[in-house]
């Protein structure tokens, strides 16, 4: 029973950081109906802002994730701004292979300047607590405390304030709403600072939780990020969260009770069964087909 | 005219990646991980290949035959993947023509190059691949002919490492985590359940993982509830860190051991104050020097600004034994090197003496380190 | 300038001079295996190009794998990532075959055990196409991209294949006549399919799934026949790669190989025969020619895509064909 309460800490550690990076797919997805595959990247680069940002910096640890998030938020816009925006007009794939094509420089970029692996600073002094057999430590807490903290922020910020409805209109019909007074090009751009930043954030925790960041880390994580996005209901802000815990929760779990090397296999067949079953994610709309 | 303008590239990149050509020299091809995966170990074999080139050449080349021929070395980055590996060999041997090939360094990317340079007979040797399947061809079961290497086996280092634990930490529970999916871990790690059985020890968990995972949580949580004396991890220097900073947070208080993997000094500067007091199985060490090392030591010191690895030692090696061969073939003929290759009987290298016995492989001693205060300590020694 | 494009348009029209030029092609390559002042010729030739013959037999390969990507994503519109998963079930099955099971086989059989590999990967092709009826898009993305995870983490959980560690001691049975044999056969297998009823079919599907299901187009076999003949030349390219590079391991064929693959189709131009070839040729050299660059050949590569897809969204040739690749009746009817 001790042995699977860990296991299930383990699993929320890592729901977690992949609910947060998934809420960047889907956010965008929302808005844009458009699969930003470099958000893997910019995961990566949050890391990396925070070891440049952290090394450079003795500040407390809420200035450094807020500068990160800003950067790397940034960064996003900045992306969207002068790869994506020109090709709004254009057949939906070309956005997408621009994406992939995106991501691909940074990671290279980032990997042709530091091709060490770096070990990330520890912003402040990890206490581990033992509570009965279970041992949790402050920074499982706070990387757990935090991405709960920006989920549910997300949420009130999509669902409670002016500019979220914005958002969730243009979602809903991109070309009418504009027509009505609503700045599309600021919306887009927000929502891409929001999405990337998030995005940074789970960088930075993930670098904090696991201190050694090259390059090549946000490749394999994105991936399984966006595949949680799926599965979750890609457009969807809480089916995203949904799908980030449940992937961590399988992984874990495959590790915890059958040998290792069955977990990949098993994590993605069942994640193949719940999409043949319900196609459009667990909390996903199926879109309006027009005829 | 799109198509047009990319032609307009091409002569530009064959002036970047133009050779010269003019004067004989002795070509020697070096396929390296210099990116990807493990760019510390590709590095340490390019400095040591250079180091050895120009000091060979700044006394005017090599003795073949009657006249003096300076080396030329080409260089091929193989990313740290087999299939990379595979087609720098190709480029190695066919286009640039090279006498013989030094590396690659993983077993992932050595054996695939193997299979090639033994298909199209061109002399290689490994530096610092120890997976057994690098010299031996799988469907036959010999050795190959072609293929040499630097370094000791695994099924040797396995032995040195399993009796270390048992003997000398006498622990005789262990329990190892390795990633699946790299051919040196896997090897090492299934090697070492083998010897560790059979000399009386027992492992309690064997858990893998997969290249790029990161959290190791499910199954360290997973090891600490087996309770091992010993977690042995042959895992290459970039997961190390990750995997002994994970379990210690998880409060598993195991002595951690590794294999020749660890062997660079990024596992330090990575490995925080997690790592110190483990051990590992190497090449060679700082505390046993004979003259020839020492040199190298500080030429290279000298040179580079920091210590050399092993795996640098391996590749000083590697060059150094495969000169000593084309000097005594006194032919530019890969079939004649490879012949006095294979007659070496005791060459004294950086990293002991060497003698190659019917096979690619060496037989070498070992010495096990301890990472202790940001150094590498010798602990013990292990001859064959 | 002008009298280049001329002749190449004069050229293009010349039904006669296209399988002339492909036997002799045929029969060069079969040659050069045959004679070795022959072979050694042309590699003193492709070194002058910085070149081997290893990277002409991957062009080969290469575009197999394009054309056929290019059935699923380009033609028929769907965003399939999966493609690297087939090419691997591919390279397994017909190295099972040559290693395992005819291991005395003359090479000159070697037709078989790729066809194998081919029929292996059509297989999962069909079933990755049952359940690509009920999604689309996106979610059909995703369904690749598990399809591809899934099969890579099978195969190394598979002792007999070499679990992680992939097989070995596979022979080097892909000359560049076999290379070039399969690029040309799927080149006009595609040909012939495209410009058939089937499709007009999955063009139909491409511009509109619902109104082509109510005309009339049965999207569901058109889907199958896609997914089908798409996975079959990925296997036939993934057996011709494995039995390239002697050697096969899960790894080989992961993410990193299907994006190259995306790239190359998006590069070339999608809807466009031509334009695979163009898109695998160019990435397979150039790929090749900037390798000294190191990691900063991955940064020019996918820029150059993303500059493409910016100034160009259509790739190189995108919809347009040369009249080589169509068939007679249909380059009549663009002319007049």
């Amino acid at each position: 029973m001790e042995y699977f309460a860990q296991q299930a800490i383990n699993a929320i550690q890592l729901g977690a950081i992949y609910a947060l990076i998934a809420l960047g797919y889907s956010l965008v997805y929302g808005v844009l109906t458009m699969i930003n595959f470099a958000h893997g990247d910019l995961f990566m680069v949050g890391a990396f802002f925070c070891l440049i940002i952290a090394s450079l910096f003795p500040l407390p640890f809420v200035v450094i994730l807020v500068l990160v998030m800003l950067s790397t938020g940034f960064l996003g816009a900045l992306i969207e701004r002068v790869a994506y925006r020109p090709l709004r007009s254009a057949p939906r794939v070309s956005a997408i292979i621009t994406a992939l094509g995106c991501g691909l420089v940074i990671e290279n970029l980032v990997s042709s300047l530091s091709p060490y692996a770096k070990p990330m600073p520890a912003l402040f002094s990890v206490t581990g607590y033992n509570l009965g057999g279970l041992s949790i430590s402050s920074l499982q807490i706070l990387i757990i405390g935090v991405s709960i903290l920006l989920m549910v922020g997300l949420d009130f910020f999509i669902r409670r304030t002016s500019f979220g409805m914005a958002m969730r209109a243009i979602s809903f019909d991109s070309r009418t709403v504009p027509l009505l007074g609503i700045p599309l090009n600021k919306v887009i751009s927000v929502t891409f600072l929001i999405g990337a930043g998030l995005g940074g954030a789970a960088g930075m925790l993930y670098g904090l939780a696991y201190p050694v960041i090259a390059a090549s880390m946000g490749v394999l994580v994105g991936w399984k990020a966006f595949i949680a996005a799926v599965v979750g209901g890609i457009g969807s802000i809480r089916g995203a969260v949904v799908g980030g815990f449940i992937l961590g929760l399988v992984e874990v779990m495959t590790v915890a009770v059958l040998p290792s090397t069955y977990r990949d296999l098993i994590a993605y067949s069942l994640l193949l069964v719940i999409l043949i079953f319900k196609p459009y994610g667990l909390l996903g709309k199926a879109p309006n087909q027009k005829v | 005219m799109k198509i047009l303008r990319f032609a307009g590239i091409v002569p530009l990149i064959g002036l970047l990646a133009g050779c010269g050509s003019g004067a004989p020299s002795a070509k020697i091809g070096l396929n390296v991980e210099l990116t990807g995966e493990m760019p510390a170990v590709g590095a340490s074999a390019k400095n040591a290949a250079e180091l050895f080139i120009s000091q060979q050449n700044a006394a005017g080349g090599i003795p073949i035959g009657d006249q003096k021929v300076p080396l030329e070395l080409v260089i091929g980055d193989n990313a740290a993947k087999a299939d990379q590996a595979a087609a720098v060999a190709n480029k190695l041997i066919v286009q640039d023509d090279v006498l013989a090939m030094v590396g690659p360094n993983a077993s992932a990317c050595a054996i695939p190059a193997s299979e090639i340079a033994e298909a199209l007979k061109c002399p290689m040797i490994s530096p610092w691949s120890t997976n057994p399947k690098t010299t031996i061809d799988v469907t036959t079961g010999k050795p190959k002919d072609y293929v040499f290497r630097a370094c000791f086996t695994d099924t040797f280092q396995a032995r040195v490492l399993a009796k270390f634990v048992l003997n000398n930490l006498k622990k005789t529970s262990a329990a190892a985590l390795y990633d699946v999916a790299s051919e040196a871990p896997n090897g090492q790690a299934n090697l070492f359940r083998e010897t560790f059985e059979a000399n009386g020890g027992k492992i309690v968990a064997f858990e893998t993982y997969t290249t790029g995972d990161r959290d190791f949580s499910a199954q360290l949580t997973k090891i600490k509830a087996a309770n091992p004396a010993v977690i042995f991890l042959p895992c290459y220097y970039n997961d190390v860190p990750l995997i002994v900073q994970q379990a210690r947070r998880l409060g598993i208080t195991a002595d951690f051991v590794g294999s020749d993997t660890w062997s660079t000094p990024e596992i330090i500067k990575l490995g925080g104050d997690e790592i110190n007091g483990s051990y590992f199985c190497n090449h060679y060490s700082a505390k046993i020097l004979t003259d020839t090392a020492r040199k190298f030591m500080s030429d290279y010191k000298s040179r580079y600004g920091q210590d050399p690895d092993d795996i640098a030692a391996l590749t000083y090696d590697a060059f150094g034994i495969l000169t000593e061969a084309i000097k005594t073939a006194g032919k530019m003929d890969r079939q004649a090197v490879r012949g006095a290759l294979s007659k070496i009987s005791a060459y004294d290298g950086v990293t002991g003496s060497f003698k190659y016995e019917g096979s690619g492989d060496p037989v070498k001693s070992a010495v096990i380190l301890q990472i202790k205060d940001g150094q590498f300590v010798w602990v013990a020694n292990a001859t064959p | 300038m002008g009298k280049v494009m001329d002749f190449l348009k004069k050229l293009g029209e010349n039904r006669v001079i296209l399988p002339v030029l492909l036997v002799v092609g045929f029969i060069l390559t079969l040659a050069i295996s045959q004679f070795a002042p022959l072979e050694q010729g042309l590699q003193s030739v492709l070194r002058e190009l910085h070149l081997n013959t290893y990277v002409i037999a991957l062009v080969g390969i290469n575009v197999i794998l394009c054309a056929s990507l290019n059935l699923v994503n380009g033609y028929m519109g769907e965003f399939s990532v999966g493609h690297a998963g087939f090419m691997s079930l591919g390279a397994y099955a017909s190295s099972i075959v040559t290693v395992k099971l005819l291991p005395d086989m003359p090479d000159a059989l070697f037709f078989f055990p790729v066809i194998v590999g081919g029929v292996v990967a059509a297989l999962a092709g069909f079933l990755l196409a049952l359940l690509s009826f009920k999604t689309r898009g996106d979610y059909l993305a995703i369904i690749t991209l598990a399809f591809l995870m899934i099969v890579k983490s099978a195969l190394e959980n598979i002792p007999y294949v070499g679990g992680p560690r992939g097989m070995l001691g596979i022979p080097k049975l892909t000359t560049l006549a076999w290379a070039f044999f399969w690029a040309v056969v799927t080149i006009w297998v595609l040909r012939n399919l495209l410009y058939s009823k089937f499709g007009r079919a999955i063009a139909a599907i491409r511009e509109d799934e619902i109104a082509a299901n109510s005309m009339g187009v049965r999207v569901r076999e058109a889907k199958i026949l896609a997914f089908s003949v798409s996975a079959f030349f990925a296997g036939v390219a993934g057996a011709l790669f494995a039995h390239l590079l002697v050697f096969a391991t899960p790894a080989t064929f992961g993410i990193f190989t299907s994006t190259e693959i995306l790239v190359m189709v998006y590069l070339g131009g999608i809807g466009s025969l031509a334009g695979s070839i163009i898109g695998a040729v160019v990435y397979t050299l150039l790929s090749n020619w900037l390798l000294p660059l190191g990691t900063w050949r991955m940064v020019i590569m996918p820029l150059i895509l993303v500059l493409l897809m910016l100034f160009r969204p259509k790739g190189i040739m995108g919809f347009r064909e040369l009249p080589w690749f169509l068939p007679k009746r249909e380059a009549r009817r663009k002319d007049s």
